[in-house]
Order: structure tokens, then C-alpha cells, then sequence
């Protein structure tokens, strides 16, 4: 090829196109290996629903389920410690439970739960994830005497009470997380799963 | 090449390589004729000794990859299977794990050195900016290790640490299952911490640290005087004041070497867990999604940032400032404006800032070990206020300042956190609040308002031509 100068306007326009095109070919090669690291289909199929038989907690009781690998806690709360639910409302930080996604519908109560005795709660705190211990004594001296019963997080000390909701000026800002539940009779219940279909 | 008198032909090996590879060229530009200042102190240890222990790793890590099963269910047995089965994989494992925490040690005590000595100041803003990423990716590739042996603290640990991105606004759940690859931490996050931990980021380490060796081989080491030896030259061409590396400060690293081979030893042998600090009693209970360990507390290199972290009361705002305790290291050469390199020839108020600096790190990293109870979150945010407002001194020490200019930087600069004091006081806690206001506040006295009206206390000194021994 001979030196006739060179097209300046044509050479810029090709580095362009080359670019263009090439970073599309990246930008589509990337795409299958982020979607990779996405839960995989085994790891969406096992989050399945599942049953758990109510009529064998005692009263005052908290029995831990395992669902989708997480604490699911389910809490027989007894007549005291559902009186007490109301005496702590004007130190909890949102006690009518108006952020919607901590809980369904139906869960969007005082006692947040479908039977005001039994609650079904995602045992992990809203914080960083750990799983707060269970105080259900009224007046626990370790927890002051206006105790009415709940859970303290052991890793940065966020306080709920029996219905799961956070007290104020707490590390974790929103309420415990109410999974979908129904129950299929009277006593069994069903964890991930409610009238409207399964939980995402 | 052959016909150029000026070339000595080397017959044999070395020639045939050389007439091929720069060989001969490689081994004197980074040793044999790479001039280094004469007169490096014990801070100048620690570079080598960081290389090192990366050596360390890399050849422990593989072995350890040897019996190592990345799978949730196989995980922690394997571990115990390398302690007490595998013959010497005890001590693989403890060489490893002592190795991270030799690491931080070295790594910290480099920096320290940088800071000590204005080593990120122009021209080596970019050694700087290479040495801050690789402590950064150092950070990813310690967090990631610590999962693998599948323990309770390994699990809650990682629980906590993934589950900082969930309070990004908008993306942080969606993110956060990305990052696990799963609804919880589960095989799936083990596999692919496994996958980043043994070939990711040791890949980009070795990379940054590559980069960060030719970036320093291209403008020279600083000293501890600050001085450019590239200054005065002799006829040859060769800094009066410098040395080749090769074999001057390679015997003397040598000596380095073996006084931290014993310490290591020492470790490695007959303090493997440091007390709880590197290896922590509850991971040996295998990882339970089902139950929380009482306290949760990081490894102690990474406590001075979970303190910045827990001192901030939103959790998204936490994040940002733990994030923001890391990145304003990047800043570092472009605060510090002052020409003088070395704190040898530096004011009493940039010695005081920078070891209140390290005090504070240092303060702020035994915080992060303890259960927040009010006094060590009001502690950790005082001192995460002394670590910020380091970077602002950094700056406002880079020249002599005028008396009222000094007022008032010191009132806006107090003013902001009183502010901040006084919209979270609560009585239960007044007169810790009251008190503890002091510490930022006599600090920035010193540095800020006591130079402006003694004089010596804020005026740098002369620096010599020379380096001084």
C-alpha cells in the first residue's frame, strides 16, 4: 500500500464501530457468567412450603422450624403476654406494622399474626442477620422491669417484643419479618404458603 | 547487536538466555543496580517481609487446597480431617492461619511507615494508590478464607459481613441473594468464596503487587529523611546517597527475615489461636443457620473498621462510613499538600495528628472486639471522629495557617458533631456524652487552634540536601 495519507475521518469511525461492537461482545459474554452466580434452579426449588403440627407447643412456648434454611419460629403466647403487647407501644418504633414488606396483610395487627396466640416469625434479625435469643419473662431483670416478654440479639443488641417488633433507637431499623403461613386446619400449619400461592 | 563494541558478549547459559529474555537486564535494574537510599531504618522491613509472607500463603494455601472439600457438608469435617489425619497438616494449617494474621501485622506496619515518611507523596501517589488496593483486596481475600473451615463464627461472621450490602437502598436484597447465590449463605456462597479465595484474588494480589514494585523501581524508594537522593548524582550517574539493593539491603531484609521467621514460629508453634484473636474458639463448633453465637466479632484486623461501622446508628450509613474509613486512604497524597516528606522534619502538630492516628486505630480495633454496650458504642464514635478528622488535619497541616482561619476551621469542624451531640443527647447518658467530647475536642485543639498562637508548634523544619546517616 502506498502512504497517500491517511483518512482520518474513516480511521476514527472504525476504532468507533470496533469498540462498539467488541464491548457488546463483552457486555454479552459477562451476562451468562453474573447470571451464573444468581440461586439455581435446585436452589429455588428448595424453597418448598412446609407443614408444622401447632397442637404440641405449650403455651408460653417457642419451637424453632426449618424453613428455606432459616429459624422460623412459632410462639404459643400465653393471655399475660399477649396483654402485655399493648403496654409496650409507645416504645416500639413501628408498632402498627406500617412497613409493608415485613409482614402480609393478614399479619398487619397488633399481635401480627392470624391467631392472636400463635405467631409465626422469620426468626433472623433485620440488622445484619443474626438470630436474637428468646426472653419471654415478664419483667426478665436482665432486660429491665418493664419487660413484656420478646427477643434480644446477642450481635449488636436490637430488642423486639413478643410480636416482633423492634423497640426504638435499635441497631435494626424494622420489625421481624413475618413469613406467608395459613393454616390448613386447625392446628396444622403451613410455612411459605398461603391463599394467594406459594412465597417467592 | 553482536557488531556493538560497547556490548560485552557473554558466552555460555547466560548469554544464550540473555540474546532472548533481558534476563541479566531484569536481575540489575530491580537488584544489582537498583539504587536505593543508604539510609533505610527498621521501617524498611516490612515491604520484604510482606512479599514474604505472601510466599507463605501461596505455598501453604495450596497444600492446605490439597484436602480441603469446599462443600457444606464436607467442609469442617475436612479441616478437622487436615488438623488430625493428614501428617503435618496441622501445621500447614497454622502456618496458614497465622500467616493471615502475619499479614496485617506487616501490612499495617508498612503503612504506618508510609505515613511516617511521606512515602505517598509526589512522585509515588501511584505506589500509594497500588498499596491501598492491594490492602483492600487483601481484606476480600482474608474475609473469603475465613469462611471456608464452615465453623459458626466462619458462617455468622460472613452472615454479618454480606448482609452490610442488604442496607444499599433499592438493590441491597436482590444483591445481597447474588452475592450468596442462595436465599441464606449456603453451599452454593461456600463454593464460590472457595473459587475467589484460592484463584481470584491471589491472581489480582499478585497483579497489584507487581504493579505496586514497578510503579516504586520506576521513581525510587523514599527514606526516612524525605530527602531525593536522585538529586545529587555522582559522574556515573549513580545517586551519591543510594546503594544497590543487591546485596546491601538484600542481607539486610535477609536479617528481617529471620528475626520474623522466629516471632512466626513462636506463633505458629505455641500460640496458633493468639488467645482468640486469629483463630476463634466458636469456630470449632461446625456452622448452625439455626443458632447465633453470643458475640460475633470480626477478626482483629478488620475490628478498627466494624467499630467505624457499629458507631454510626443507620445501618446504610454505617456501611458508607466504614467504606468512606477505607477510600479516604486513596485521598492521602492529594490532602497532604505539605512539601516536607519526612515527620522527622515535620511540625509537632503532624507528629501529634499522626499518632493520635494511630492511636485511635489502634483504640478503635479494641473496641470492634467488645459487645456494644453504650460506653464502647460512645467510644467508638469518638474515636471514628478522630479518625476522620486525621484526613482533614492532613490538610489543614499542609501549610502554616492564620489565626482566624484556624478559629474558625476549629469551631465549624467541633461545631459539626456538637451538633450531632446534640440532637442524640438522651439524660441516661449525659455526662458520658459530655465528657467523651473532650477527646475530638482537645485533639483538634492541639493540632488546629494551639499552632495558631505557638507558633513553633505548627512550623516545619529545614530539610537537609543529604540524607543524614
Amino acid at each position: 500500500m502506498a502512504n497517500q495519507g491517511v483518512n482520518r475521518g474513516r480511521r476514527r469511525f472504525l476504532v468507533a464501530a470496533t469498540s462498539v461492537v467488541g464491548g457488546a461482545g463483552v457486555a454479552a459474554v459477562a451476562a451468562p457468567f453474573l447470571a451464573s452466580l444468581q440461586p439455581s434452579a435446585r436452589a429455588q426449588a428448595a424453597g418448598a412450603p412446609v407443614e408444622f403440627d401447632v397442637s404440641a407447643v405449650e403455651p408460653g412456648q417457642r419451637v424453632s422450624v426449618e424453613w428455606r434454611g432459616q429459624p422460623i419460629w412459632v410462639v404459643r403466647r400465653t393471655e399475660e403476654m399477649i396483654a402485655g403487647l399493648s403496654e409496650v407501644t409507645d416504645r416500639l418504633r413501628d408498632p402498627e406494622s406500617e412497613v409493608e414488606t415485613q409482614q402480609p396483610e393478614y399479619a398487619q395487627n397488633e399481635h401480627r399474626s392470624r391467631d392472636p396466640e400463635i405467631l409465626v416469625v422469620v426468626g433472623i434479625c433485620t440488622h445484619l442477620g443474626c438470630s436474637p435469643t428468646y426472653r419471654p419473662e415478664i419483667g426478665d431483670p436482665e432486660m429491665g422491669s418493664d419487660w413484656q416478654g420478646g427477643w434480644l440479639c446477642g450481635c449488636h443488641g436490637s430488642r423486639f417484643d413478643l410480636a416482633g417488633r423492634v423497640y426504638r433507637n435499635m441497631p435494626a431499623a424494622t420489625n421481624l419479618v413475618i413469613p406467608r403461613h395459613m393454616f390448613r386446619t386447625d392446628t396444622l400449619l403451613v410455612i411459605g404458603e398461603d391463599e394467594d400461592g406459594e412465597a417467592i | 547487536m553482536a557488531s556493538n563494541p560497547d556490548t560485552k558478549i557473554q558466552g555460555g547459559l547466560l548469554g544464550w538466555v540473555d540474546a532472548r529474555f533481558p534476563l541479566s537486564q531484569m536481575w540489575n535494574e530491580h537488584l544489582a543496580q537498583y539504587y536505593a537510599p543508604k539510609n533505610f531504618n527498621f521501617w524498611y522491613f516490612f515491604g520484604s517481609l510482606a512479599l514474604l509472607v505472601l510466599v507463605i500463603q501461596i505455598v501453604s494455601g495450596i497444600f492446605l487446597t490439597m484436602f480441603y472439600k469446599p462443600d457444606a457438608d464436607l467442609a469442617f469435617a475436612s479441616v478437622e480431617y487436615i488438623m488430625r489425619d493428614v501428617e503435618w497438616g496441622w501445621l500447614i494449617r497454622y502456618m496458614h492461619s497465622t500467616g493471615a494474621s502475619m499479614f496485617f501485622v506487616v501490612v499495617y506496619l508498612h503503612m504506618f511507615r508510609a505515613l511516617l515518611y511521606g512515602s505517598y507523596k509526589k512522585p509515588r501517589e501511584l505506589i500509594w494508590i497500588f498499596g491501598v488496593l492491594i490492602y483492600l483486596v487483601l481484606m476480600a481475600e482474608a474475609f473469603a478464607g475465613y469462611l471456608l473451615p464452615w465453623g459458626q463464627m466462619s458462617y455468622w461472621g460472613a452472615q454479618v459481613i454480606v448482609n452490610l450490602f442488604q442496607t444499599i437502598p433499592y438493590i441491597g436484597p436482590d444483591l445481597v441473594t447474588w452475592i450468596r447465590g442462595d436465599f441464606l449463605l449456603s453451599d452454593a456462597t461456600l463454593n464460590r468464596f472457595f473459587a475467589l479465595h484460592v484463584i481470584a484474588l491471589p491472581l489480582v494480589l499478585i497483579m497489584l503487587v507487581a504493579a505496586h514494585i514497578i510503579a516504586l523501581h520506576e521513581v525510587g524508594s523514599n527514606n526516612p529523611d524525605g530527602v531525593e537522593i536522585k538529586k545529587n548524582k555522582d559522574e556515573n550517574g549513580i545517586p551519591k546517597d543510594g546503594i544497590p539493593f543487591h546485596p546491601y539491603y538484600s542481607v539486610k531484609d535477609l536479617v528481617g527475615v529471620g528475626v520474623f521467621l522466629m516471632v512466626f514460629a513462636v506463633i505458629m508453634f505455641f500460640f496458633p489461636t493468639g488467645g482468640g484473636l486469629f483463630l476463634k474458639p466458636d469456630n470449632m463448633i461446625p456452622a448452625d443457620p439455626l443458632v447465633t453465637p453470643d458475640l460475633i466479632p470480626p477478626v482483629w484486623y478488620f475490628t478498627s473498621m466494624y467499630s467505624v461501622l457499629r458507631s454510626v446508628p443507620d445501618p446504610f450509613l454505617g456501611v458508607v462510613a466504614m467504606g468512606a474509613a477505607v477510600v479516604m486512604l486513596f485521598f492521602i497524597p492529594w490532602l497532604d499538600r505539605n512539601p516536607v516528606l519526612s515527620m522527622r522534619y515535620r511540625s509537632f502538630a503532624a507528629k501529634f495528628n499522626l499518632a493520635v492516628f494511630v492511636v485511635a486505630f489502634v483504640i478503635l480495633g479494641w473496641l470492634g472486639l467488645q459487645q456494644a454496650t453504650t460506653e464502647v458504642s460512645e467510644m467508638s464514635l469518638r474515636f471514628s471522629t478522630v479518625y476522620f478528622a486525621f484526613f482533614f488535619l492532613l490538610w489543614f497541616l499542609s501549610k502554616e495557617r492564620s489565626a482566624v482561619f484556624s478559629l474558625i476551621a476549629f469551631a465549624v469542624v467541633v461545631g459539626i458533631y456538637t451538633i450531632y451531640d446534640i440532637l442524640r443527647f438522651d439524660p441516661s447518658d449525659a455526662s458520658l456524652i459530655m465528657w467523651s467530647w473532650l477527646i475530638p475536642t482537645v485533639y483538634l485543639f492541639v493540632t488546629m487552634v494551639a499552632p495558631a498562637f505557638a507558633r513553633g508548634l505548627g512550623r516545619d523544619r529545614a530539610v537537609p540536601e543529604r540524607v543524614t546517616s
